[in-house]
């Protein structure tokens, strides 16, 4: 501070209208301010809880959670431990969180890639679902579908049954579902050979792009190989690794098939429609962001329409997409907590008969939030990765 | 206006609007009190704190369900009513003399221990069942039994279920975070019949569902079922409740661990309505009992003799005013469960130990 850099200023500054000082103050005093706060608020918590006789700790998680889970993805009744209700939770909310995303990236690039169509019809229409959609409240939608529409349909006696068959039912849908048979196993291991098969090929054709300044149809290829194996090892295999069960009405209830109830059915659809009419957005702003000319200079070239699409629009466009993309994701799937609403078993669902059960509300909370957190984190480590990725193209 | 002022107008207006609707929102809960005496409850929670801070606020904040008809139920003028609302409203006749003084807090199953454990409530009435986790865990006290009840199944009349074995592979509607999950989890694990719980987080939610044919049938206790089938169900007629009884569900208010004066003032409350009810005082009849009664019990009940009501900190005509401005047991279930109202319910065990039920008062002595 002695070394004054301006000449005029000989004298020392004193030190509270010194800038640099000045700065370095503000955020010291902020931070201390930030942490009384949160000290307060902590030792205040501590206090009381030990005033009423009750400890933090995660110990009780051990303990028989006592009740039972409508849907479980892993073995689960009511003798099993609170940890193991909160895994069920847990993969509750991924499964809902995956699909959601897979879903919702589907009908977002269709509604987004619609909304800039020459067709007059295709183009309002598009703009319609995303404007409807992106201005109701999530949690009105999620109780639109569910009690005016999943839990509406007809009783299982008078289900609709779709081709397929797919029944409709105010017990939730049903569709058919394969039972892995003897043969099952061998057929995995043909599709992981598939797989390594299909990555093999996609990185010989990149090599050979990269060499001849080409540009193969990489994924297409790759795809079609998998594929490939999968129909010749279905067809090859002496007994059909997969045997169909459809599902059908018996009695008061539905039996056989994969029965997705329909408070899951809600959930999914009502998460995926709303998040893909602000990624249809985020679709359609991606390729706006490409600009005319280089469309043009693709014409100019002699390039088709798709190969434009492929090598000139995309992978400019996606540089813009993916950023706001990945918040849209993310969006997802922290929206799927509001399925406590109703009744899908997710994660904050069942933390919140956990914390009921076993009284411990500060440890459950904060679980429910880390948890959330970790999720969110590496759902967004994924999409920067991908991020970086996409943007090597631009150089 | 000039044109640059517009958007500052509508800027103020908005601003106004906000502040406005904040003030609105914050006020008619308590006046700007409550803040000041969570904290006072939550600092230091020990003898005598919640009859302080109560006396200090003026009126006593009470926790309820808020959904269910006959217990406590918001009726259309803006009144809470029912068996749970008027024990709150006994309470309050006890303390301040004027059943009026009361805050009614509706609590969902999930948040109401936590309400009552920070300070938020002062005490719990809210078909809450006594067990022994939230006896000793949870740092609450489950005060007095005012409803014996027990788990029972509702199914619509015309399915044709009597035995838990009928619902084999069935979905059973069920409320998150009670007991009643617990239990359904325990009967159905020992009978061996296989279900899929549909599990809802409020009373509507859970009988809205169940009402869709959502579920093969609902739990709950057989009280609430009866109270939600007469008074929420569109055809109530159409709905039985099997003769099936799952669990034991002592219900009554609960208060928190630490303060033993208010603890004894919520359950000796609950005795002089069953005192009231064994001796025959009513509130039709207290005045002329105190002017001419010569039973040496009643008489210290009603603070004629001895200083009983000084004893749990409160002024010598506690009973009397509970009596006189709500009534003893059998009204206050006669008003809310009895044959004339929606929502009957026999009073079988809830009848007085000389009658074949479970309800007895200590002596007041």
């Amino acid at each position: 501070m002695e070394k004054s850099r301006s000449p005029r200023v000989q004298s020392s500054i004193p030190l509270w209208r010194d800038e640099r000082f000045l700065r370095i103050l503000g955020q010291v005093v902020f931070l201390a301010i930030l942490a009384a706060i949160l000290g307060y608020l902590t030792s205040n918590m501590l206090t009381n809880m030990r005033r009423q006789g009750l400890g933090l700790g995660y110990d009780f998680m051990r303990l028989t959670a006592g009740f039972d889970i409508g849907e479980h993805l892993i073995p689960y009744d009511r003798s099993s431990s609170f940890l193991r209700a909160y895994q069920v939770g847990l993969l509750n909310t991924a499964l809902v969180g995956g699909l959601g995303i897979a879903l919702a990236t589907i009908l977002g690039v269709i509604f987004g890639v619609a909304q800039i169509s020459s067709n007059f019809l295709v183009q309002r229409l598009a703009r319609a679902y995303v404007e409807f959609l992106r201005n109701i409240p999530l949690l009105v939608l999620l109780i639109f579908l569910y009690t005016a529409v999943f839990i509406k349909l007809p009783r299982v006696k008078e289900a609709v049954i779709l081709p397929g068959p797919v029944l409709l039912t105010n017990r939730g849908v049903a569709i058919p579902w394969g039972i892995p048979t003897e043969t099952f196993s061998l057929y995995v291991r043909i599709l992981i050979l598939g797989v390594f098969l299909a990555i093999a090929v996609g990185s010989l054709l990149v090599w050979y792009g990269r060499r001849t300044g080409r540009a193969p149809l990489t994924l297409l290829w790759s795809g079609l190989i998998l594929a490939g194996v999968a129909v010749l090892g279905w067809v090859a295999l002496p007994a059909p690794p997969l045997s169909l069960d459809p599902p059908a009405v018996q009695g008061l209830r539905l039996a056989g098939g994969q029965q997705l109830s329909p408070e899951f059915m809600a959930l999914l659809f009502g998460l995926s429609i709303y998040t893909s009419a602000f990624i249809a957005d985020v679709v359609r702003a991606g390729i706006q962001s490409v600009s005319h000319g280089q469309v043009e200079a693709a014409k100019s070239l002699g390039l088709t329409i798709i190969q434009t699409l492929r090598m000139v629009v995309f992978p400019q466009a996606l540089r813009v997409i993916v950023p706001p993309l990945t918040s849209q994701y993310l969006n997802l799937i922290k929206n799927s907590s509001l399925a406590v609403l109703i009744g899908y078993p997710e994660l904050f669902h069942v933390s919140g008969t956990i914390l009921n059960q076993s009284g411990r509300a500060v440890e459950m909370i904060a679980l429910v939030m880390a948890t959330y957190l970790a999720i969110s984190l590496l759902t967004s480590t994924f999409m920067n990765w991908y991020n970086r990725r996409v943007r090597l193209v631009e150089r | 206006m000039s044109r640059k002022m517009i958007p500052i107008f509508v800027l103020l207006v908005i601003g106004a609007l906000i502040v406005a609707a904040c003030g609105q929102a914050a006020e008619p809960p308590a006046p700007a009190v409550t803040p000041q005496v969570q904290i006072q409850v939550a600092q230091a929670p020990g003898f005598g704190e919640t009859l302080t801070a109560v006396q200090g606020r003026g009126n006593i904040i009470c926790g309820v369900n808020g959904q269910l008809p006959g217990f406590s139920f918001l009726d259309p003028d803006g009144n809470f009513t029912g068996f749970d609302a008027d024990f709150c409203r006994a309470l309050a006749a006890a303390v301040f003399g004027d059943a009026s003084k009361v805050e009614f807090r509706p609590a969902t199953t999930q948040e109401r221990f936590t309400i009552l454990q920070t300070g938020e409530i002062d005490v719990l009435i809210r078909n809450t069942t006594w067990t022994l986790v939230r006896d000793s865990e949870l740092g609450l006290n489950p005060t007095a039994t005012t409803f014996y009840d027990g788990q029972g199944i509702m199914v619509p009349a015309d399915k044709g279920f009597t035995t838990l074995q009928d619902l084999e592979g069935g979905t059973i509607c069920v409320q998150k975070g009670t007991t009643t999950e617990l239990n359904l989890a325990d009967v159905m694990a020992t009978e061996g019949v296989s279900y899929t719980p549909a599990v809802f987080d409020d009373v509507n939610a859970t009988y809205g569902a169940y009402a869709e044919g959502r579920c093969d049938a609902a739990t709950s206790d057989k009280s609430q079922l009866v109270s939600v089938a007469k008074g929420l169900l569109p055809d109530p007629d159409n709905h039985v409740v099997m003769d099936v009884t799952l669990s034991k569900e002592p219900l009554g208010p609960v208060v928190r661990h630490g303060d033993d004066q208010w603890f004894d003032i919520v359950r000796w409350v609950i005795f002089a309505t069953v005192a009231g009810e064994e001796y025959g005082v009513s509130s039709a009849n207290v005045d002329e009992v105190r002017d001419s009664t010569e039973n040496p019990e009643v008489r210290r009940m009603l603070g004629l003799e001895g200083d009983l009501g000084l004893k749990l900190g409160l002024s010598n005509e506690w009973a009397y005013n509970v009596l006189k401005l709500v009534g003893n047991y059998a009204e206050i279930y006669d008003r809310n469960l009895g044959p004339d109202t929606a929502t009957f319910i026999p009073r079988g065990l809830n009848s007085l130990y000389a009658d074949g039920g479970l309800l007895y008062s200590p002596p007041f002595r």
